[in-house]
């Protein structure tokens, strides 16, 4: 049997020294949702498994100027939140979008913005694709309904978080801990394309830890909308989803962002969104321009031209509800 | 033996009740084959080929000898060493925990030599396709079905319609997987088994270690679903036979999600060619399909063309085509909803073109007399009047439509034996050879039992599931309650009988005076004599009631129809479609229960669903390997997906008992196909009727 050392440290300051002497065959399991998986699939052979779970101050959701959230705060309490319902409300929503209420119950914030891609080929012992060492991505010549159209390649994986998404709309900045103490960036630069390196999503060393989220302010006449499509309403990942927030002042928009779930190996942001917006009414027009804008530079695999269809709709469809609540 | 009482007078049959072992199972008290332990126990764990197509070179086991906990070894589990599908059976290890199993497959070193494959329907048909079988075509010989004469009735026709549809492979996907608990007793080879089937095990599973059949002894308490894929013996039984006996230990092999996937059956997918033709009135005059389907390495990958509309001009060639896939097994209603998904469609598409109503132009070309009254009684029910005439009229981007589809069974009983035993305390136990695949079987005999003796459900003790009590059949193709009720029944009434005489002897009146009835035995007539039940056992004394029975002629029948209305809702901006509401007309003669028939009806209905809009098997064409052997990209419809169910069952009682699990599960995703094309326009003609489809089927349209 295949046998690893199971620590249990209870303070930030006892995973950072467990940390600092990893050798990259350490793990970090909060909720186990996606890691037990993939350990019981042999994805990962690690030497080491940290439990963070009696790690206390990473379970504190804290109201200041804006929302400190720690990363092991479980899916369920984000979506029980009262103060986040009433001032986050997409983020609310995310969370309840999310796989079941079991899943709900152990996931944590800090393992939704760190998990690993759902690609069936990167989740398949058969396949040795470019994430693990391979030399070809197998959804090229194989079925790639649900892979990327935007920011593919070589490899064409979606990151299939949903909180992400809405985070990177409220601007929210994560703090990053590790071996080699703290260090705080915008959650927009945490992920990266695999054009950038194929065997992670994100920057995290591998002698790093998520520790919290940070969410500046919202001003008032915030409206905010995430918008998730999936195929089974039980419990799925996005096929796509749009988180959108938009600050108004007098029915005028004073910022918008836009970023889409689903359809990039990063959670990808439409940058042009803000540019179409400022300034303007929430008018047809102005939302038949973002909806063009969000799919241009699209570019499909054989079998998910489909997704293009559908991100413009949602895209249409989530300021559209915006729109009527205006 | 009598017929059954008429319905007004059954106290339990044809009323609603919950399982006798209801509480048991959701408590979780009641032991499936995956709960069974023994001392000393093993964990067994099959090693599957990595390759569609191959020969295997050389299997080396010392590395998984090596790991502690390992105690029995197989490599020599494939006949030939001449594999044909990714997951086909080629080793096989037991260890002491089942954390062992994963690590110890991983350890075999096996050599292969490659070969091409094929994988997908339309590709192995193609001439320069690998060969499954080297010295066989992919393609079988047709098999042909011919009444009338399909020319003249296309000559006859005035309207002649031509179209294609095709559907998915889909898994059976039982709740719990397939496998065994196995041990020696001395020579004596017992078995828990998760079959439909415990006879058939016994039978197959002694033939494979060629033993006798007393030696063999298979169990079956609890099964968590079935739907055809368990009607066989299994390769994992044998393995874990002979593991247990290397190891001279009892061995539990229960296979994991994705070998389950791979290698326990499945429902053939469908290319079919349709042609039909009728005439201005209404009427059908001919019907020609050409189809093909492939049930992998197996056959038996038939459509069953046309289904339930009558033609008096049929032409269907019908080929098999072999690919690299694990074989199919039956599968609730094998070759019905295939064929109902195409023949549903094209009865629209023609009453489109004649200008006739759906539902009218099917009542003018369906000769069963039941289905004709079913037809109203759904319509009524449903609301079909209400049905746009114009498809997608709706404004908006979210559009609702109404579909309807017919169903239709043929088998009935067969030879089931039974036997009983009263006790001078009042109890009864009955023992019967078939067992409850989660129909409800188990809480069906009880009821026949109580009837019969005039007493309540918890008075019957049921013994079911084990190959030591009396023969009866596998538990398939609907027949379960047309076999085993009328086994129960006639059994009840012996035992009735030989009570009768020892009371009407005690009472000193004719045995025909006795009448048993709400827990009390009495004597009618001029004697006016009663005992409970009780105390009329209490005369047996130290004696027990044995007597055997068996199915006869005359308290089953088969042959079933029924019809489903569909609403749909389709979001044109997203390709989804939402089932909102189902209406299901369904008749099984005399019903057993209607709590479970009901259930029944339901159950066909959810798996439709699933299999109109998520289920499929998706293999990589690079590999060979299945990409979504789970349950997370295996979609199957949740609680969410489950529209509003209204079922209607139909009650005819005089015809005796049928079988219901099979047809309701049959119309349902034509219905819906049809429901779809009338909310949006646009003919979906592949299944599962995914977002992605009807988004291209949209955009089609539009250009």
């Amino acid at each position: 049997m295949y046998n690893f050392e199971y620590l249990n440290p209870t303070s930030l300051e006892e995973v950072s020294e467990v940390l600092a002497h990893s050798d990259g065959e350490t793990v970090l399991l909060a909720g186990g949702t996606d890691l037990l998986d993939r350990l019981k699939e042999h994805l990962l052979r690690p030497r080491q498994v940290v439990n963070l779970k009696n790690v206390r101050e990473l379970y504190t959701i804290e109201r200041n100027e804006g929302l400190t959230i720690g990363a092991l705060v479980t899916i369920a309490d984000l979506a029980a939140d009262a103060y986040i319902q009433e001032n986050y409300p997409a983020l609310s929503q995310a969370a309840r979008s999310i796989a079941t209420p079991q899943i709900r119950n152990m996931g944590t914030v800090g393992g939704n913005l760190a998990q690993r891609p759902r690609c069936w080929y990167f989740r398949g012992v058969e396949y040795r694709c470019l994430k693990k060492g391979g030399r070809k991505c197998y959804a090229v010549e194989g079925l790639n309904k649900y892979h990327a159209i935007m920011g593919g390649g070589p490899c064409y994986i979606v990151h299939p978080s949903d909180l992400a998404p809405v985070l990177i709309a409220y601007g929210a900045r994560v703090t990053i801990s590790g071996a080699n103490g703290t260090r705080e960036i915008p959650l927009e630069q945490f992920f990266q394309l695999p054009a950038k390196d194929l065997k992670k999503e994100n920057v995290l060393n591998e002698n790093e830890m998520i520790t919290r989220i940070t969410l500046p302010p919202q001003p008032e006449n915030t409206y905010s909308l995430y918008l998730k499509f999936k195929e089974l309403e039980s419990h799925d990942f996005a096929v796509v989803s749009v988180a959108v927030v938009l600050h108004t002042r007098k029915k005028r928009i004073t910022d918008a962002s836009l970023v889409l779930g689903g359809v990039a190996p990063i959670p990808w942001k439409i940058p042009e969104a803000g540019a179409l917006l400022k300034g303007k009414e929430l008018t047809e027009p102005a939302i038949q321009a973002v909806a063009e804008q969000s799919v241009k530079g699209s570019d499909p695999l054989p079998q998910n031209g489909y997704k293009v269809h559908l991100t413009r709709n949602l895209v249409r469809r989530a300021l559209t509800e915006i729109q009527q609540q205006l | 033996m009598s017929k059954w009482k008429p319905l007004e007078k059954m106290k339990i049959l044809g009323k609603k009740y919950p399982r006798i072992d209801g509480a048991e199972k959701v408590t979780g008290r009641a032991r499936y084959t995956y709960d069974q332990f023994k001392e000393g126990m093993l964990y067994g764990a099959i090693l599957g080929s990595r390759y569609p197509a191959a020969k295997i070179v050389k299997i080396d086991d010392s590395m998984v000898w090596s790991l502690p906990g390992v105690k029995a070894v197989l490599t020599d589990v494939h006949p030939t060493g001449r594999v044909r599908y990714v997951g086909e059976e080629i080793a096989a290890v037991a260890a002491t925990t089942p954390e062992i199993l994963g690590e110890a497959l991983r350890l075999f070193r096996v050599e292969y030599e490659k070969l091409p494959f094929t994988l997908y329907l339309e590709e192995a048909m193609k001439d320069e396709a690998p060969r499954v079988f080297p010295r066989r075509s992919n393609v079988n010989k047709p098999r042909i079905r011919e009444e009338g004469n399909v020319e003249q009735g296309f000559a006859q026709a005035e309207v002649v319609l031509e179209d294609t549809f095709r559907t998915q492979v889909q898994i059976q996907t039982p709740l719990e997987s397939h496998g065994s608990m196995v041990y020696w007793d001395g020579d004596e080879l017992i078995i828990y088994d998760s079959t439909q089937a415990v006879h058939g095990v016994r039978e197959g599973i002694a033939k494979m270690l060629d033993m006798p059949l007393h030696k063999v002894r298979v169990i079956c308490h609890h099964m968590g679903g079935g739907f055809g894929s368990k009607l066989q013996p299994g390769i994992y039984t044998v393995i874990a036979a002979r593991l247990a006996k290397q190891a001279n230990a009892p061995v539990r092999l229960m296979l994991d999600r994705q070998l389950e996937f791979l290698t326990t059956g499945n429902r053939p997918d469908s290319l079919s060619r349709i042609k039909m033709g009728a005439k201005r009135d209404g009427t059908i005059t001919a019907f020609f399909a050409k189809t093909y389907g492939t049930a992998g390495i197996g056959n038996g990958a038939g459509v069953r063309l046309p289904i339930v509309y009558s033609i008096p001009n049929v032409r269907h060639e019908h080929h098999d085509v072999y690919t690299n896939a694990g074989a199919a097994r039956p599968f609730r209603a094998p070759g019905c909803p295939q064929a109902s998904f195409a023949m549903e469609q094209m009865m629209d598409e023609m009453a489109e073109k004649l200008g006739m109503d759906p539902l009218q132009f099917r009542l003018k070309n369906d000769s069963n007399p039941t289905r004709q009254k079913e037809w109203m009684i759904g319509a009524e029910r449903f609301g079909w009047h209400r049905r746009k005439v114009t498809p997608a009229s709706d404004p908006g981007p979210i559009k609702r439509g109404m579909g309807l589809g017919a169903s239709i069974w043929w088998p009935g009983g067969r030879g089931t034996k039974a036997s009983m035993k009263i006790y001078s305390d009042g109890s009864v136990e009955v023992f019967c050879g078939t067992q409850d695949l989660g129909t409800g079987t188990r809480t069906h005999i009880a009821a026949v039992a109580a009837e019969e003796l005039g007493l309540e459900l918890k008075q019957i003790k049921v013994h079911i599931g084990d190959s030591n009590y009396p023969r009866s059949g596998a538990s398939g193709g609907s027949t379960t309650s047309p076999s085993v009720a009328p086994a129960i029944k006639n059994t009840a009434e012996k035992a009735r009988q030989e009570l009768g005489k020892i009371l009407a002897e005690h009472w000193n009146v004719s045995p025909e005076a006795i009448i048993f009835s709400d827990g009390y035995v009495i004597a009618s007539g001029e004697a006016k004599q009663r005992l409970s039940w009780k105390e009329a056992c209490g005369l047996l004394e130290t004696d027990v009631l044995e007597v055997h029975g068996e199915w006869s002629e005359g308290l089953s029948s088969s042959g079933v129809a029924g019809c489903q209305f569909a609403e749909v809702e389709v979001d044109t901006d997203t390709g989804k479609i939402r089932v909102l509401r189902i209406v299901a007309v369904a008749d099984c003669g005399l019903i057993l229960d209607r709590l479970t028939t009901e259930s029944q009806v339901n159950g066909g209905i959810i798996q439709g669903i699933s299999y109109a809009l998520f289920e499929e098997r998706l293999f990589d064409p690079q590999t060979g390997a299945m990409v979504n052997p789970n349950f997370e990209t295996y979609k199957i419809v949740g609680t969410m997906e489950t529209p509003e169910i209204e079922v209607i069952l139909f009650d005819e009682p005089e015809r005796g008992v049928i079988g219901i699990g099979e047809p309701p599960t049959i119309p349902t995703s034509g219905a819906i196909a049809n429901a779809v094309y009338n909310a949006i326009g646009v003919r979906i003609k592949s299944l599962p009727m995914t977002p992605d489809k009807v988004l291209q089927a949209l955009a089609n349209q539009k250009a």
